[in-house]
């Protein structure tokens, strides 16, 4: 299978951002370790520091609302590991969906430490008060969407949160370093996934290629609204959580995908993708961002579905947790 | 529902020889089940060979309003350090 470019590229920004962590830590303040300081030395902020209040609430919206994606994520992909197509792929795509699980529950910690609870995070997931990303609300139709979402999704994801190792707050990176590393198996995984199919009968090469069509601008999507209308995006630059726009980061993806579609012998559904010589980039169409806003506010393929099965997976699963207490429970009474 | 499920601290060693390492934190209602959950979460992938978990309650913590004055009294004793003696020229191997 040919290399999937930027893949390695990327890793290495990871590790370059965990090396500057490290070094930045090293590196002494001069004076006063204000909140201001902190940020200007491209240091990171702990949990005790202190910290404008905005910054704080702004990174518990954040955090929470990545932590959601990850917990609905495994939806789409759960739908399909009864069905995979052989015992391999089967414990692939386990081993895929388990991470998600994972990436679930260092985000959750790491919102926990600017002081909202685990309760507090698990009832605005349920009752809808927080969002997840839009990209889950779109149905899995086919065992090639699993190698779509792979490439596409989780590359979206990765190409969102490598920057994201660079956040001045520090639990937040250094949860992302751990995440986005093993974020580079899930991308690699569906590029390959994929790259089979496109190799396979007419038949699959057609539902690789219809995943493509439909996964492509719903992943352009994951990047959020253009640069005009991005509400939160200012403020978020100045305090070093967020390091490219929106469109710039987008831009970027689309420059990854294309040459990396060449080699699948997929398109992607863009007439009007082409090579603008001058910008050095991709020109490319835009996604639909009202469609986008739709989705957010409630409106996409399988909101409802998504909630529903989330409320019913929490409710059923209500006799685990209370059974781990009273096992905890009888335990500590057998020592007392 | 996790508000009574107490927060667990998880530290991590990759590999003999070095120190356990603070990985992240996660809720269970008892030692022997964080356990297994740090080791479901934090090495699904063989980064540890030993995992450490502490009841978050139990950590005391000192205050970053207090770091200056907590830590201010080593600042001065520059003479702790080798680099404060300076040695005659010619002086080797010390
Ligand atoms: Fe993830
Ligand atoms: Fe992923």
């Amino acid at each position: 299978m040919p290399g999937v470019a930027g893949a390695e590229r990327l890793l290495g920004e990871v590790e370059e951002a965990e090396a500057a962590l490290r070094e930045a830590a090293e590196r002494e303040l001069d004076g006063e370790a204000s909140f201001d300081a902190v940020i200007a030395a491209d240091q990171k902020i702990e949990p005790r520091d202190a910290m404008p209040d905005a910054y704080r609430a702004g990174l518990i919206r954040q955090i929470a609302q990545h932590a959601h994606s990850e917990i609905i994520g495994m939806q789409p992909e759960g739908n399909w590991i009864s069905r995979a197509p052989s015992l391999r792929r089967k414990a692939i795509l386990l081993a895929k969906v388990q991470d998600e699980a994972g990436h679930g529950l260092y985000l959750y910690a790491a919102a926990e430490t600017l002081g909202v609870s685990r309760q507090e995070l698990d009832t605005a997931l349920l009752t809808g008060k927080q969002k997840y990303s839009s990209i889950f609300n779109y149905p899995t139709l086919s065992w090639a969407d699993m190698g779509a979402i792979g490439w596409l999704v989780d590359g979206a994801a990765i190409v969102n949160q490598v920057p994201l190792c660079r956040c001045s707050y520090g639990p937040y990176a250094r949860a992302m370093i751990r995440v986005c590393k093993e974020e580079s198996f899930h991308q690699r995984q569906g590029y390959q996934s994929l790259y089979v199919l496109a190799q396979g009968t007419p038949a699959q090469r057609a539902m690789a290629q219809d995943a493509v069509d439909r996964w492509w601008y719903p992943s352009l999507a994951m990047f959020g609204p253009p640069d005009a209308d991005s509400t939160h995006s200012a403020q978020s630059m100045a305090w070093k959580v967020k390091r490219f726009s929106n469109d710039e980061l987008r831009q970027r993806f689309v420059d990854m995908c294309v040459p990396q579609a060449e080699i699948l012998g997929l398109t992607l559904p863009d007439p009007d993708l082409t090579w603008n010589e001058q910008r050095g980039h991709y020109d490319y169409t835009a996604p639909d961002f009202e469609e986008l806003m739709r989705v957010v506010k409630g409106d996409g393929p399988c909101n409802r579905q998504r909630m529903a099965h989330r409320n019913r997976a929490h409710e059923e699963g209500a006799w685990v947790r209370e059974a781990a207490a009273a096992y905890a429970e009888k335990n500590r009474k057998a020592v007392a | 529902m996790t508000s009574d499920v107490p927060l667990w601290e998880v530290f991590v060693r990759a590999r003999r020889g070095l120190a356990h390492t603070h990985a992240g934190s996660l809720h269970a209602p008892d030692a022997d089940m964080a356990l297994r959950h740090a080791r479901d979460l934090y090495t699904r992938r063989q980064e540890g060979v030993s995992i450490w978990v502490v009841p978050a309650t139990e950590i005391t913590a000192s205050s970053p309003d207090e770091k200056d004055s907590f830590f201010d009294p080593a600042a001065d004793k520059i003479y702790r350090h080798p680099t404060f003696y300076e040695l005659p020229e010619g002086v080797a191997h010390l």
